[in-house]
C-alpha cells in the first residue's frame, strides 16, 4: 500500500512542478494526494508573505504621505485621518510637473536613442558574428562594473566644456551610454533566438538589410524589444547619481526632486513621503500596466 | 531558360576546406539532386549557388555569366528551406507575396500572382491563415508557393521533405515531380535520402567530403557506379561487398575466387589490373537462392515485409543482405547456397574504384523524360 502511494505521489509532484502557472489544471489532476494540497497552501502563504515584505516600505511611504507631520513621527499606526496637506505643501515648494516632465523626456528619450543604436549593433553581433563578438559583448558588460564616480570628474568637465550641464540632452546622452551595454546584451539574446533561415529567406526574397530589420527582425522580436525598452525606461527613471551631479534646476528629473526634499526637510517625514510617492507613482503605474509584456519578454525563448 | 555552371568551386571555413574544387554543369530544365551523407558539403554548395554563402574561389555561372559577386535576390533564384522559414507574423498570402512587395509590384498584380501560385498548389483556402495554423505539409507547400511566385530561373531545395512524416514525404515527392513538369524550370535539390534522389532526379550528383564522387542519371549510378562509395550509397538495401581474389583476367572479364573457394568470371575490363585482392559488389536484389550456387552462408536474421523478404546471411566474416521472394520458406539458422547474376556484379580494385563493365546496361542511359515518352505516345 505504501509503495502504491509513493508511486502515485511522484508523478503528481512532477506534474505540479511542470504546470506551476496553471493552478486549475494542477488542482484537477491531484485531488488524491492531500499533502500536495497542503503544500500548495503553504507555498501560497509564503509567496504572499514575501511579496508583502517587499511591498511594505512602499505601502508605508504612501500611507505616511497622507498623514499629518505629527502622526507621521508618532508611534506607527494604521489608523489616522487622511489629509492632503503634505501634498499641498510639497507642491507649493517645488513644481512637481516640471520635474516629472524632465523624467519622462529623459527616460523615454534615452531609451529610444539606446534602442536606435543597439538594434543595429545586436543585429550585427547576432547574425554576422566574428571571433571577437563574444569578447566585445563581455567588454561592454564589464563597463557596468566600474563605479560611476570613477568617471564623474572627466564627464563633468566634458559636460561643462560642451555646455551640457543641466540640460536634458546631456542626461539623455549619459543615460543612453549607461544602459547601452544591457540593452545590446538583451537584444542580442533575443535576436539570437530567431532562426537564421527566416532572415535568409527574406534575403532570397530580395530584402535589403534595412528591410530585413524592418519587415522581419523587428516584428518577430517585438516582445523582446519591448521588454528591453521597458527595462531601460525604468533604469533611467530610477537613476540618481548622474542626475544629481549633472543637473541643478532646469533639467532636473524626479530623483533630484526627492533629493531636494531629503536634506532641508529630512525630518518632515510626511512631506518627504508625499514627494517620494509622487516621484515613483508614474513609473509604478507604468510598470503595472506593462507587467505582462515585461514577463513575456523576459521569458521569451525560454517557453518556445 | 537557365543553365548553371560551377567551375572549380572551393569553400574554406576558418582554414578547413569543406568544398574541394567542384565542377558541375546543370542544363536548362534539368532536375539535379545533390546527395550525400551529412557533412558532405551538399548544403554548403547549394547555399553558395543561392548567394547566402560566398565561394572562396572558383566561378559560379548562370547562363554563362559569372555571378559570384551578385546578391542573392538579383540572381533570380528561389530557395525552399528545410525548416520552411515562413515568416510567422504574416499570412500565407503575405508570405507568398513578400518578394513582390519588396520589388514594388502593385497590390492588385501581387494578389493575382499569389493566387495563381496558390492555385497550382491548392493553397487558396489557406491564404488568410498564419503559418502556425498550418500542418507541416501545408507549410511546405506555402514555402514552395513563395518560391513559385518569384518566377525564378532556378529553384533551389534544401532538404525540403526531411521534416515531414513518411507518407507525406512520398506525396510531396510526387507533387514536386509534377511541379517540375508543370513549371518547366531548372531545379536543384539537396537531400541525404537516396530514394528521393533516385525517384526525382534527371541527374544525381553524389558528394562525399566536399568532393563530387560521380554525376549521372539514376540508372547510370545504379548500374555503373564509379567507385565503392557510390555503389554503397545508391540502392536500397545497400550493396554487399565480399573480399575476393583475382585468378585471371581475360577478354570475357576477370575471374575471381569467392570466399567459399568457387571461381566465377565477372564481365569487367581487368586489363589494367595489378592488384590481386579485389572487392566484389553484389546488390541484394541480384542474389538468389540457388541449390548449386557458388556462395553459401547461414541465415542470422529474417525480415519479412510481405512482398519481399530480407535475409541477413553470414558468409565467412561478412553479413550479406539478400532480397528474396516474399514467400521464401527459409528459417533463421538454415545454411543455404546462393547464386548471382554475373552481369550485375561489380568489381572494385584496392583503391575502391570500379572496374569498367565490358557492356553497358541497357537502362543506364534512361532518364526521367524517357519514362514519360510511352504515356505521351499512348495518348496520341
Amino acid at each position: 500500500m505504501t509503495t502504491y502511494k509513493t508511486k502515485q505521489a511522484l508523478p503528481a509532484e512532477g506534474h505540479l512542478a511542470s504546470t506551476n502557472a496553471a493552478g486549475e489544471t494542477r488542482a484537477r489532476h491531484t485531488p488524491l494526494v492531500p499533502s500536495v494540497g497542503a503544500r500548495r497552501v503553504w507555498l501560497t502563504l509564503l509567496g504572499w508573505g514575501i511579496a508583502l515584505i517587499i511591498f511594505f516600505p512602499i505601502l508605508w511611504m504612501v500611507l505616511t504621505g497622507f498623514k499629518s507631520e505629527a502622526e507621521a513621527i508618532a508611534d506607527p499606526s494604521l489608523i489616522f485621518t487622511p489629509t492632503l496637506e503634505s501634498y499641498v505643501a510639497v507642491q507649493a515648494r517645488a513644481d512637481y510637473f516640471k520635474f516629472a516632465l524632465n523624467s519622462v523626456v529623459v527616460a523615454f528619450g534615452s531609451t529610444l536613442l539606446a534602442l536606435a543604436i543597439a538594434i543595429p549593433s545586436a543585429y550585427a553581433m547576432a547574425f554576422l558574428p566574428t571571433k571577437r563578438t563574444k569578447g566585445t559583448l563581455l567588454w561592454m558588460l564589464s563597463t557596468k562594473m566600474l563605479p560611476p564616480v570613477g568617471v564623474l570628474v572627466p564627464i563633468y568637465l566634458l559636460f561643462r566644456d560642451f555646455g551640457l550641464l543641466d540640460t536634458r540632452t546631456g542626461l539623455i546622452i549619459v543615460y543612453t551610454l549607461m544602459n547601452l551595454p544591457i540593452v545590446v546584451w538583451m537584444l542580442y539574446t533575443f535576436f539570437k533566438d530567431l532562426p537564421r533561415d527566416i532572415l535568409e529567406a527574406g534575403r532570397m526574397d530580395g530584402a535589403s538589410t534595412f528591410q530585413e530589420v524592418i519587415y522581419l527582425l523587428l516584428p518577430l522580436t517585438l516582445p523582446g524589444i519591448a521588454s528591453t525598452g521597458l527595462l531601460s525606461v525604468i533604469l533611467s527613471w530610477n537613476e540618481a547619481f548622474w542626475s544629481l551631479n549633472l543637473t541643478s534646476s532646469s533639467a532636473a528629473p524626479l530623483t533630484a526632486y526627492i533629493a531636494s526634499f531629503s536634506s532641508p526637510e529630512g525630518l518632515f517625514w510626511a512631506k518627504l513621503s508625499a514627494a517620494s510617492t509622487m516621484a515613483i507613482a508614474p513609473i509604478l503605474v507604468f510598470g503595472w500596466l506593462t507587467q505582462k509584456q515585461m514577463v513575456r519578454g523576459l521569458t521569451f525563448g525560454a517557453v518556445k | 531558360m537557365a543553365t548553371l555552371q560551377l567551375h572549380n568551386i572551393v569553400k574554406r571555413f576558418e582554414g578547413t576546406e569543406v568544398i574541394k574544387g567542384v565542377d558541375l554543369e546543370v542544363n536548362d530544365r534539368e532536375f539535379v539532386v545533390f546527395v550525400g551523407p551529412s557533412g558532405c558539403g551538399k548544403s554548403t554548395l547549394l547555399r553558395m549557388i543561392a548567394g547566402l554563402e560566398s565561394a572562396t574561389s572558383g566561378d559560379i555561372m548562370i547562363d554563362g555569366k559569372r555571378i559570384n559577386e551578385v546578391g542573392p535576390a538579383e540572381r533570380g533564384l528561389a530557395m525552399v528551406f528545410q525548416s520552411y522559414a515562413l515568416y510567422p507574423h504574416m499570412t500565407v498570402e503575405d508570405n507568398m507575396g513578400f518578394s513582390l512587395k519588396l520589388a514594388g509590384v502593385p497590390k492588385e498584380e501581387r494578389r493575382r500572382k499569389v493566387r495563381e501560385a496558390a492555385a497550382i498548389l491548392q493553397l487558396e483556402p489557406l491564404l488568410e491563415r498564419k503559418p502556425k495554423a498550418l500542418s507541416g505539409g501545408q507549410r511546405q507547400r506555402v514555402a514552395i508557393g513563395r518560391a513559385i511566385v518569384r518566377n525564378p530561373s532556378i529553384f533551389l531545395f534544401d532538404e525540403p521533405l526531411s521534416n515531414l512524416d513518411a507518407a507525406l514525404r512520398v506525396q510531396m515527392r510526387i507533387e514536386l515531380a509534377r511541379l517540375h513538369e508543370e513549371l518547366d524550370a531548372t531545379m536543384i535539390y539537396v537531400t541525404h535520402d537516396q530514394i528521393e534522389a533516385m525517384t526525382m532526379a534527371d541527374k544525381i550528383v553524389v558528394l562525399q567530403g566536399g568532393v563530387v564522387e560521380q554525376v549521372g542519371s539514376p540508372m547510370e549510378l545504379y548500374h555503373h557506379p564509379r567507385n565503392r562509395f557510390v555503389a554503397g550509397f545508391i540502392g536500397s538495401p545497400k550493396m554487399n561487398f565480399l573480399m575476393v581474389e583475382r585468378v585471371d583476367a581475360g577478354p570475357d572479364g576477370v575471374e575471381v575466387r569467392l570466399p567459399d573457394g568457387a571461381t566465377c568470371t565477372v564481365p569487367v575490363d581487368g586489363s589494367a589490373l595489378t592488384d590481386d585482392s579485389l572487392t566484389l559488389g553484389i546488390r541484394p536484389e541480384h542474389l538468389q537462392l540457388e541449390p548449386e550456387g557458388p556462395l553459401s552462408g547461414r541465415i542470422e536474421v529474417i525480415e519479412r515485409l510481405g512482398g519481399v523478404t530480407s535475409l541477413y546471411v553470414r558468409m565467412q566474416d561478412t553479413l550479406v543482405t539478400v532480397s528474396a521472394d516474399g514467400g521464401v520458406e527459409s528459417r533463421v539458422g538454415d545454411t543455404l547456397r546462393f547464386g548471382f547474376d554475373r552481369a550485375c556484379a561489380h568489381l572494385f580494385d584496392a583503391e575502391d574504384l570500379a572496374l569498367p563493365s565490358l557492356s553497358r546496361h541497357p537502362l543506364a542511359g534512361l532518364n526521367r523524360q524517357d519514362h514519360r515518352a510511352p504515356s505521351v505516345a499512348g495518348g496520341q
